[in-house]
């Protein structure tokens, strides 16, 4: 037995609102959870800006690393002496279920779109990098660190282990949807996960469910498609995230035309300058980012302080959804009005897609596009999910799309430029869909 | 959000029609790898590299009315054909894009006459880039065992990279 395969001597408990309780057995995994980079999670957000929409959303990427972690422990328990399934890759799945989200940094998705980088990536360096994290792994072994950055990456040979954390039905998103459901308060995202973990079964490629289990997948698919529209593509949320990636394409430009800063961005500037070492990117947690935010509403550049005050206050932008004929004949004549009316269209006439945010629906194999949900029947073959219920069927042909074009309404309303303003809210207001009201009294 | 879309029809544009979403997942992602300016992020998936954020951007174009989908029904399957609608040609018109033309014009028109499988191993080694030639080789053997690639496929590919680098 080698040093990192240790079994604790007493088993150690977390409690969690979610699973009731998170086992922990393996020295490996208690050391894991102890390392700086992973206790760096507790200050990261699992839901980035939600918490301005739904204000319970205040949990974390720690909680949520945690309930993977355990859901990946529980489906290993179901595994455990069927064929396919082979106990020395246990450590190595419950260490990737916990250490998956490990390089996401504070609001990851809009400093990624921002600063053309990746978590991913970071997820790598973290794992195989000079870490606490890399010294624990390494215990296992010196390939080991390499192997769990692997099947994070999906690239690790056997596919069952990937499949267990990253697939349509996996670990990852069976945690995410009910902690999500749970922090936010919402009655979707709840579904019959102990079932589902009782009738799934190791193949040579994938985890798979058998046919019997196919109502209690049927609800995890209604729930995730139920908490895409009414929580992760809230309007609400994406406009603060709108004016979130504004504030930092702003800081950007800023310090690019060489602006004395009153607060100058010193944790940011590896990313301006595409230099930002490993241990610079794990400094950078929300506390930072919100600290550097409170302080630029008091800037003299009047752009960077007006996003972060509103980002702070919650003063959003609104928005309006669009088609084809505004962006065909409507959106080159608004910007330029936007301009006229003293307002930078750069910053404050924003189109947001629901491509730009990085959820994603359940998906039917379409001629190996992507792998799908299989069930198993009781003859051994598989069957592509929504070719055996209707009520996947009908809504993996559902829309899944929309776009948003967010405002500073109430700057329409104030004096100066009375022309322009009255085009553009003639514009804007044919294009008036479901009112902000009906979200937020949610 | 408008630039990003519109440089995916700009390729479809260049390719005339694409035949299957595996095809045109592939077909993007090798022209990013060529450097040609597009944005979508990949991860790795069963099949090759894979970009969430293709599909619902595709979907998106074809419920504007920017790009036509037609389904069609195979063997087990269906099967997604891709093509430019007039209104999509006028809106890439109007965005008056900065976009490589004619790198772009040379790289699709010569991916867009191989098959997504041949596609999917292009992308694949392509993934695996930055390991020595023989680790990319090992990596392709262990990941892809279905497709049952051969040396000569492999032999292809690496030319396919080279001649359009």
């Amino acid at each position: 037995m080698n040093e990192g395969n240790r079994t604790l001597q007493e088993e150690k408990v977390f409690k969690d609102p979610v699973h009731r309780y998170i086992h922990i057995r393996d020295e490996l995994i208690w050391d894991l959870i102890g390392t700086r980079e992973f206790q760096r999670l507790r200050r990261i957000r699992q839901l980035g800006t939600t918490f301005l929409t739904f204000h319970g959303a205040e949990h974390t990427r720690f909680n949520h690393s945690m309930g993977v972690y355990e859901i990946m422990r529980r489906i290993i328990e179901v595994f455990d002496g069927r064929p396919h399934w082979e106990e020395r890759e246990r450590l190595l799945c419950l260490s990737a279920a916990l250490l998956h989200d490990i390089g996401h940094g504070p609001f990851s998705h809009s400093f990624e779109k921002v600063f053309q980088t990746d978590h991913e990536w970071w997820t790598r360096k973290i794992i195989t990098g000079d870490t606490e994290v890399n010294r624990v792994l390494r215990r296992m072994g010196e390939s080991f660190p390499q192997k769990v950055a692997d099947v994070i990456e999906k690239t690790y040979p056997n596919k069952l282990v990937v499949s267990m954390i990253s697939s349509q039905i996996d670990a990852d998103r069976m945690d995410y949807l009910q902690r999500d459901a749970y922090y936010t308060g919402v009655s979707y995202g709840h579904f019959d996960m102990e079932r589902i973990l009782r009738v799934m079964r190791p193949t040579e490629d994938q985890a798979v469910i058998k046919n019997t289990g196919m109502h209690a997948v049927e609800d995890y698919i209604m729930s995730r498609y139920q908490m895409y529209w009414q929580v992760y593509f809230h309007p609400v949320t994406r406009s603060a995230e709108v004016i979130l990636s504004k504030i930092l394409q702003r800081v950007k430009k800023l310090h690019t035309e060489g602006y004395s800063f009153s607060q100058p961005p010193y944790h940011f500037e590896g990313f301006f300058e595409g230099t930002l070492s490993l241990e610079e990117y794990l400094r950078l947690d929300e506390s930072v980012v919100l600290y550097y935010f409170q302080m630029w509403q008091f800037e003299e550049d009047a752009v960077l302080k007006d996003l972060c005050q509103r980002f702070m206050n919650r003063r959003l932008f609104k928005y309006v959804e669009f088609n084809q004929h505004f962006i065909l004949n409507e959106w080159a004549k608004l910007q330029e009005l936007f301009g006229q009316a003293g307002i930078d269209p750069d910053y404050y006439l924003v189109i947001d897609s629901s491509s730009d945010l990085p959820y994603d629906f359940y998906r039917p194999g379409e001629e190996e596009e992507r792998m799908p949900i299989h069930l198993l029947t009781p003859e051994g073959r598989l069957r592509e999910l929504s070719r055996e219920s209707d009520l996947v069927e009908a809504i993996s042909g559902k829309k899944r799309t929309d776009h948003k074009l967010y405002y500073p309404a109430e700057w329409l309303e104030t004096s100066g430029h009375e022309e322009e303003k009255q085009q553009i809210k003639k514009i804007l207001f044919s294009h008036q869909g479901e009112t902000e009201s009906e979200y937020e009294e949610r | 959000m408008l630039p990003d879309h519109a440089k995916l029809l700009a390729l479809l544009q260049e390719a005339g029609e694409v035949v299957g979403r595996k095809k045109w997942q592939k077909i993007v992602y090798i022209s990013k790898k060529l450097e040609l300016p597009l944005q979508e992020k990949y991860t790795f998936h069963m099949y090759g590299p894979y970009s969430e954020e293709l599909t619902m951007r595709t979907e998106e174009l074809c419920s504007l009315g920017f790009i036509s989908e037609i389904k069609e029904r195979k063997a087990g399957y269906y099967q997604y054909r891709y093509q430019l609608t007039e209104e999509g040609g006028t809106f890439l018109e109007k965005m008056d894009l900065d976009w490589p033309w004619k790198k772009a014009e040379a790289i699709i028109q010569q991916l867009n006459e191989y098959s997504a499988k041949f596609l999917e191993l292009v992308s694949t080694m392509l993934y695996f880039e930055e390991l020595p030639k023989e680790d990319v080789k090992e990596k392709v053997c262990a990941l892809k065992k279905s497709q049952n690639y051969s040396e000569e496929d492999m032999e292809e590919a690496w030319q396919l990279i080279q001649s359009l680098k």
